[in-house]
Order: structure tokens, then C-alpha cells, then sequence
């Protein structure tokens, strides 16, 4: 599944996608996020796999909560650096 | 002189409504499953038992989840003999979702949403486009109502139901007068520039004292709602069939221009475009009973 979670800023329009069929479920981006963003959910609700999501609390502040690793450059984003099989993708 | 008290219409005020099955005798079935959706502005109780649509309830959301939960749940269940107890398992989904006291578990709107327009549109839709209260979610799903990808985003009232309401109360239009009403505009106004409901009403006001007609403004509204939630589409992709679930499903102003900017028609359901979600989280309310038998006998 591609998970997309949409956010605009003042610059334009951007998503953090999960690719949970990528994703291990490994947790590792959970603590690696500074903001907390993420979290463990199931990826089916018939099956028990765990796969990372952006929190519901975070949903409508993305911008807000991802703004301050902007200024660090994709490459070395902690969430997506932190992702060993590439399941973590930013649009900008 | 008569001394009267001004009533104030509610135009927002959408129809609350409820169903049951005369057919079905619930006491036979092997499974009874239930889905709660609670929303931020409506409501849900599905009731199935073994996978049969038996009963539900749609009606606003109040103050407190717990309450709409049980309030929408008793609904559904009126002049049915049947008891929360009798349900085998529910499940709670939506906004309010982890707050349904007699929910077994709680799973995501979005999981809901694709199950449930499986199976109100039948397994050939691939697209669901769900515009509830306060926020609007695309989804694309397999034959079996499984999700494949899905984008939502920030955005607060922005296209959707409680943005409406607020345009009905505003234009003093009964809210199921609000889509019909916009498509009679001969000619189609420029829609307005934000959907956010804070400028859009303030938009909506300069242009009434313009002299804009009424459908002309409601026009302008629902075009700019169309076009604000196509853009949802353009990562998750629009594959035929497509389907709108939600209370906006039921505006054909919305959904009208919708089809219009992408092309293409939407399914039509007998069932009413808000159930989706809950009848999605019976369903799979089924499916886990199913499970953990299937677990208990191994």
C-alpha cells in the first residue's frame, strides 16, 4: 500500500509517502524522528504486520512538525536516513 | 401586538435517518457483526449478521464520542430486540473511533471506506473518493476492497460536508436544496479562491452584496470544493470505477463538476453514501469472528 499524507506549506504542496509493502517494521524511524511524527500501525486489520504511519496528531500539522529538518537536505533526513529498505519517501 | 419568539431555521440541519432489514431474523444468524463510525460531524451504526446488511442509523455527531457512539448504536438497533451484548464483535471507526466504549477493536476510516464501497458499489470500483465533515480522503482498492494507496492531507474543513452547512446556513438554503440549486446557474461563475470556510463565507458575502444571485454563489462554492479535492487524486490516481462515499456523495453540485474536471461518471449506490465507513468496519468485524475461529479450532 502507498500511503500518502498530504500537507501544503507557504512554498507549495508536499507528501510523505509509506510504502508498507517496502516497510520491515522494524521501528527504527520512530525515535529516529525528532518530532515524534510517526508511529506503528497494522497495515491490514485482518492481518497483524505492523507498519510506520504519520500519527493522527500529527496528520494536520505535518508541516508544522517536519518543518525544522527541512534545512538539513533531503539526504540526510533522519526518518528516511533512518530507514534501512527505503519504505520512507518526502516529495521534496 | 403578539409577543413571538424568533425561531431560527437550521438550514445545515441534513436529514437523520435509520433502517432495518424486515426480512432478516437476526436470532438465526451465526455472526452478528456491528460498525461505529463516529465522525466529526455524522454518525454511523451498521449492523450485518453472516455479511447481510440487517440494520443502521446515520445522525449527527454530539458533544462526546462515547455518546454519539452509543446514541447511533441504540438507533440502529430500535424495534429490533437485539442488544449491544447480542453483537459478537464491533468494531469503531472514523475520528472518534478509539472513544466507542463497546468497540472490540478500532481500525482506520481509510481500511473502512474501501471495504464498505466494496461492497455498497460491488467489487468493480477502484476509486473512492470519501468527503466527510471535516476532511476528504482518496483511496484506491482492489476487487476485494482492499486498500492500495491512499492520500489525505492537512487541510481542516476544506471541501467537505461542515464547509456545506456552514454555505447552507449562510444562504439560507436547506442543505439538500444547496447541490441541485447550484446546477442552475446557465452560465458557470469563476469558483471562489479559497475553500477554506473562514474566506470562503467571507468571499461568499462580498459577492451577495454584489447582486450575485444565490445558485451563482453556491455555484462558485461547490466548483472551487470539485476542483480543491481533485487535486487529492493526483498521487492515488483515478482508475475507473469511482465512487464517493460521505455526506457530500449526495450533493450533485460537488459531484457533478467533480466528474466533469475528471471525466468521468461516478457509481450510484441504493445505500446512503454515509454507512460507508461503519458498513466497512462490520464487515470486518466478520472477518476477524471468522478469524479467531478459524484460530480456536486449529
Amino acid at each position: 500500500m502507498q500511503a500518502h499524507y498530504g500537507y501544503e506549506d507557504g512554498s507549495g504542496r508536499y507528501t510523505i509517502t509509506v510504502d508498507t509493502e517496502l516497510c520491515n517494521g522494524c521501528e527504527d524511524c520512530i525515535p529516529a524522528c525528532p518530532a515524534g511524527v510517526l508511529e506503528m500501525v497494522e497495515e491490514d486489520p485482518i492481518d497483524e504486520r505492523t507498519v510506520a504511519a504519520v500519527a493522527p496528531a500529527h496528520r494536520k500539522q505535518i508541516k508544522y512538525s517536519c518543518a525544522p529538518c527541512k534545512p538539513t537536505g533531503y539526504a540526510s533526513l533522519p526518518c528516511v536516513a533512518a530507514c534501512e529498505p527505503g519504505a520512507l519517501a518526502h516529495s521534496w | 401586538m403578539s409577543a413571538g419568539v424568533a425561531v431560527k431555521k437550521e438550514y445545515w440541519r441534513w436529514q437523520e435517518s435509520n433502517w432495518r432489514s424486515a426480512d432478516i431474523d437476526w436470532r438465526e444468524a451465526d455472526i452478528v457483526s456491528a460498525g461505529v463510525d463516529v465522525g466529526s460531524v455524522s454518525s454511523q451504526a451498521v449492523v450485518m449478521t453472516d455479511g447481510e446488511l440487517f440494520a443502521w442509523s446515520n445522525m449527527r455527531t454530539g458533544s462526546n464520542s462515547p455518546d454519539s457512539a452509543r446514541n447511533a448504536m441504540a438507533w440502529a438497533l430500535e424495534h429490533t430486540g437485539m442488544k449491544v451484548e447480542d453483537v459478537h464483535f464491533v468494531v469503531g471507526t472514523g475520528y472518534g473511533r478509539v472513544n466507542v466504549p463497546f468497540a472490540h477493536k478500532a481500525i482506520t476510516e481509510i481500511h473502512c471506506h474501501g471495504r464498505g464501497a466494496n461492497f455498497m458499489y460491488g467489487d468493480r470500483v477502484r476509486t473512492v473518493l470519501d468527503m466527510g465533515g471535516q476532511d476528504c480522503k482518496a483511496i484506491r482498492c482492489d476487487a476485494r476492497g482492499k486498500v492500495e494507496a491512499f492520500q489525505m492531507n492537512d487541510k481542516c474543513a476544506a471541501g467537505t460536508g461542515r464547509g456545506m452547512e456552514v454555505f447552507a446556513d449562510l444562504l439560507q438554503i436547506p442543505i439538500h436544496e444547496v447541490g441541485p440549486l447550484s446546477l442552475s446557474v446557465v452560465e458557470e461563475p469563476p469558483p471562489v479562491s479559497s475553500t477554506c470556510v473562514v474566506f470562503a463565507k467571507s468571499e461568499a458575502s462580498a459577492l451577495l452584496r454584489k447582486g450575485w444571485p444565490k445558485e451563482r454563489v453556491l455555484a462558485a462554492y461547490c466548483s472551487a470544493m470539485a476542483h480543491r479535492v481533485a487535486t487529492l487524486l493526483e498521487r492515488v490516481g483515478v482508475e475507473p470505477e469511482f465512487a464517493i462515499t460521505g455526506g457530500i456523495g449526495k450533493n450533485p453540485g460537488v459531484v457533478r463538476r467533480l466528474e466533469k474536471e475528471l471525466g468521468l461518471s461516478t457509481l450510484k449506490s441504493e445505500f446512503d453514501t454515509q454507512i460507508a465507513g461503519a458498513l466497512g468496519a462490520a464487515l470486518f468485524g466478520r472477518s476477524l469472528v471468522q478469524k479467531q475461529r478459524a484460530k480456536a479450532e486449529a
